[in-house]
């Protein structure tokens, strides 16, 4: 089966067992070691660790539809956005009464905005499992909208990447809007619990990071095996030349769609789990500049590798904590050069670095570097 | 300095010969007010319409102090004096003849010349017509003006000779109007016909009054008069929502035009073309505060700095960065989008993360008065015009120039335009400081409608790129018409839908227009199309 094909593969397993072994080495140093031992890690450290593996998720779906479909999407926010508003408003309808204004139904905000009644877009998201099921269908409901008109009409290329922008922008400008019923630029925060484990316990936001862990694990696998399968294969195809697959007789633009379809589906994963460990979901995770750095993440990392994906979530993510903390006026230089640098000088990504040090590359890099020479 | 010495011995002159014309006057003038401190409450109209007959230069001074409550007798002397301040025990006063500021003088001193509010009333009239006399045209037509509405039954005859008598056209027709509304107030059936065009709020309400009279005949003539006023309004509202959807198309076509050289001609996705803007406001700024005290001509200067500005950040983002990246757009957007990070942040460092304000030059505020219902701010009209004179030079530039010919030949095919002799490299610096430049002048521009800060660049990127996508990439006209209609249609919808609702349907609407064509409203045609 396409699904536990990668499992033989040497590398996800190698991606597989570092991760799990990261996953238990964070947790070994939060719960084995007692606070103030220098060894310790403060639940502070593992949510943020949390956030960087939902970021990680996020960079590999991107990786997904720019590195093996060609398409750079510069409004994969949107999708992250979209996931974490449907969970963020499951957060919102499990605070209850608990709230500022103590209202039974309606979120602290409406009552605020002295609305009368829960639109009916808010209905069903007090249950778990209809909120969850919309982490996957409302990203992938856009993204099956947006795509199909798309690629129908064969928008590819800087055209796709500027039209995936204008979209999370208007996006950003909709949900800035209070009427919209998604609390304006405040957006939704103050939750509570999430599933009846509160979320300001250690255990609670610990698991948290297991899961977001967990399902970055399953989304690369996920990733991988579309990747390997034949589907894979004909999308790499499309990737390269797009015209040719077509003449072939391959309906390229299904396998455009549906690529598009599962990689917005995994952002909206990342989106859903990165809100209750962030703790606030906002407009700001639309606006453009954020969807753009998400490629920068890919493009560090290396184009087409997943595992480049997921490293350089991280490395930017780890980069940008620290300096924020340092000297926050550097940091939009920092990540400007880092823009530059890579794509001048850094094409295949730190991937590609590692594979040069080994002194061989994967086939897909090889591929990319070929079109590359040609173009 | 020499113009002062000039001016000193005239001044001088003029001080000592003044006291000796001032000397009749001060007497008739002291005796006008004299009057009406003494007269009794009913005689006190008769003084004031003495003082407005007097054709003293002084006499709406005096009237306007009386009526704001502030003209008073000093009991020692008996000289007339006007309160400025009065505050605390002591009131500043200055004497109300001669101008000449007397300096503190105590409450007690001070006889205030009583006033009613009937007699206030009558004063603002009067001085609405005591206006129209002065010898400034423009204050003559303004007073004229604000007559409409005012006028009463005591001064309808005065009103009527100025009318007469008046020589300015204009002065003519806004007395004629407030005339006929006081007509219309008696109930003049007649006087309806005058009002029929006009479209001042005062005749509205007027005829909004007769309408609902209860003489019949009064009543239908007037609300059939408001029903063709009605029609009016709605064509000239058509005609400002049109203005203002062309003044912010002109706006969006002038943010877009240069990115329509560089991705639309050269076929790079400059990202950085926000900050280029930004670039070119800010020399705007730089430049009046360099020349400070004379706003207008470093504005006009500012036109070819901010050109040489972004131009020069052009050529160093070309020779450093894109040369680099040709053949891969999307590696190209994702630096140039650095580079823009980088350009924003060194402004905020630079100079600050604040907004700077960029002075409008005397000639470029205030707009034109078409009629009372439409009036056109000269700034965005300033804007219009340099948006089209952009347009025209750059058409010029790329159809008729030896520079544009190459850039079309090594667009179309590079490599046989090489073969050719000419030279690409050179041709791919000039084309994208080009563009950049022209980005320069839209900051220019835009420095005058919107704050300049490091954020200005960003607010117009996204809108750029959808311009010169609807518009069709490589076609200059087919930018300045989309950024034209765009504008339009993002002002119509505006009324109903709200400013930022109006701008998300306009996206969502290029969004879909992609879909149906997606080489945009005017495709290139040919081979180059093909790229």
């Amino acid at each position: 089966m396409w699904l536990t094909q990668p499992l033989n593969e040497k590398s996800t397993r190698l991606f597989l067992g570092l991760l799990g072994a990261a996953l238990a080495l964070v947790t070994i140093l939060h719960l084995v070691f007692p606070q103030g031992h220098p060894m310790h890690m403060s639940i502070y450290t593992v949510s943020l660790m949390g956030k960087y593996l939902s970021y990680a998720l996020l960079a590999v779906a991107v990786d997904l539809v720019w590195g093996y479909l060609g398409m750079l999407s510069l409004g994969h926010g949107a999708f992250f956005a979209i996931g974490g508003y449907a969970m963020g408003m499951y957060l919102m309808r499990q605070i209850g009464t608990r709230g500022e204004y103590g209202h039974p139904v309606l979120p602290d905000f409406m009552v605020f905005l002295n609305w009368d009644s829960l639109p009916w877009y808010w209905y069903g998201f007090d249950m778990a499992w209809f909120a969850f099921a919309m982490v996957l269908i409302a990203p992938a409901a856009l993204a099956m909208v947006f795509g199909y008109l798309a690629f129908r009409s064969r928008v590819t290329g800087v055209y796709l990447s500027i039209m995936t922008q204008a979209l999370t922008f208007a996006l950003m400008l909709a949900f800035y809007r209070n009427e919209m019923g998604f609390g304006g630029n405040n957006g939704f925060t103050d939750f509570k619990d999430l599933l009846g484990f509160s979320l300001s316990t250690d255990a609670t936001r610990l698991g948290l990071f297991i899961a977001t862990g967990v399902a970055l694990a399953i989304g690369y696998v996920i990733c991988r095996g579309i990747v390997l399968s034949k589907l894979g294969r004909v999308s790499i195809a499309t990737r390269d030349a797009e015209a040719r697959t077509r003449f072939l007789g391959y309906r390229v633009e299904r396998v455009q769609l549906f690529v598009f379809t599962v990689s917005a589906m995994l952002a909206g994963v990342a989106g859903a789990l990165y809100v209750p460990q962030a703790g606030i979901i906002n407009p700001n995770q639309f606006s453009p500049i954020f969807s753009i750095e998400v490629v920068l993440w890919v493009a560090l990392g290396g184009r087409a590798t997943l595992y480049g994906a997921v490293i350089g979530a991280l490395v930017v993510n780890y980069a940008k904590s620290v300096f924020t903390g340092i000297m926050p006026e550097a940091w939009l230089f920092a990540l400007g050069a880092l823009f530059v640098l890579v794509t001048v000088f850094l094409p295949q990504g730190l991937a590609g670095v590692l594979a040069k040090l080994r002194g061989k590359g994967s086939d897909d890099e090889k591929d990319l570097t070929e079109k590359e020479a040609a173009a | 300095m020499s113009i002062r010495r000039w001016l000193e011995p005239i001044l001088i002159v003029c001080l000592l010969i003044w006291p000796c014309m001032a000397a009749s006057a001060e007497a008739d003038g002291q005796a006008l007010l004299t009057e009406l401190a003494e007269a009794p409450a009913s005689g006190k109209a008769a003084a004031i319409t003495a003082i407005a007959e007097s054709g003293d230069p002084r006499a709406r001074h005096w009237l306007q102090a009386f009526a704001d409550n502030k003209l008073s007798r000093m009991d020692d002397s008996g000289r007339f004096v006007v309160v400025l301040e009065n505050r605390g025990r002591d009131w500043t006063v200055e004497d109300a003849l001669t101008g000449e500021a007397i300096g503190e003088v105590s409450r007690r001193n001070l006889n205030r010349v009583r006033i009613n509010n009937s007699l206030r009333s009558r004063i603002g009239n009067i001085l609405g017509l005591l206006d129209l006399k002065v010898d400034d045209p423009a204050k003559r037509r303004e007073a004229a003006r604000e007559l409409r509405g005012e006028v009463d039954a005591v001064m309808a005859e005065s009103v009527e000779s100025l009318m007469e008598s008046a020589e300015d056209e204009d002065v003519r027709d806004y007395l004629a109007e407030a005339l006929a509304i006081h007509r219309v107030q008696r109930g003049d059936v007649s006087a309806i016909d005058t009002l029929r065009g006009s479209l001042s709020s005062e005749a509205r309400s007027a005829l909004n009054k007769a309408a609902s009279s209860d003489d019949p005949e009064l009543a239908s003539a007037a609300s059939e008069a408001l029903t063709s006023i009605e029609q009016l309004l709605k064509i000239n509202n058509a005609a400002e929502t049109l203005y203002f959807g062309l003044s912010l198309g002109s706006v969006l076509a002038l943010a877009a035009v240069g990115l329509a050289i560089t991705f639309g001609v050269m076929g790079v996705i400059n990202m950085a073309h926000g900050e280029l803007i930004m670039l070119g406001a800010y020399s705007a700024w730089g430049m009046q505060q360099l020349l400070p005290g004379q706003p207008g001509l470093a504005l006009v200067l500012a036109v070819p700095v901010g050109f040489m500005v972004s131009a020069s950040a052009g050529i160093v983002i070309e020779r450093s960065i894109i040369q680099f990246l040709k053949g891969r757009p999307l590696e190209t957007l994702l630096a140039t989008f650095g580079v823009s990070l980088i350009l924003q942040q060194l402004v905020r460092t630079v100079i600050s993360p604040l907004n700077r304000t960029v002075v409008t030059p005397e000639w470029m505020s205030g707009s034109l008065m078409i009629n009372e219902a439409l009036s056109l701010t000269f700034n965005r009209l300033y804007i219009l015009g340099f948006a089209l004179a952009v347009f025209a030079a750059l058409l010029l530039v790329m159809r008729r120039t030896r520079l544009g010919l190459e850039v079309r030949a090594v667009t179309q095919n590079r490599a046989m335009a090489r073969s050719m002799g000419i030279r690409a490299t050179r041709v791919d610096i000039m084309t994208f400081a080009l563009g950049s430049g022209v980005a320069g002048l839209a900051g220019v521009a835009l420095s005058q409608i919107t704050n300049v800060g490091p954020n200005l660049g960003q607010n117009y990127i996204v809108d750029s790129f959808m311009v010169v996508v609807f518009g069709g990439v490589g076609n200059l006209l087919g930018t300045l018409v989309a950024g034209l209609s765009l504008g339009t249609i993002n002002q119509l919808l505006e009324p109903w839908a709200g400013a930022v609702l109006a701008k998300v349907m306009v996206l969502v609407f290029i969004i879909l227009f992609i879909q149906k064509r997606p080489r945009g409203l005017f495709p290139q045609k040919g081979r180059a199309a093909e790229g």
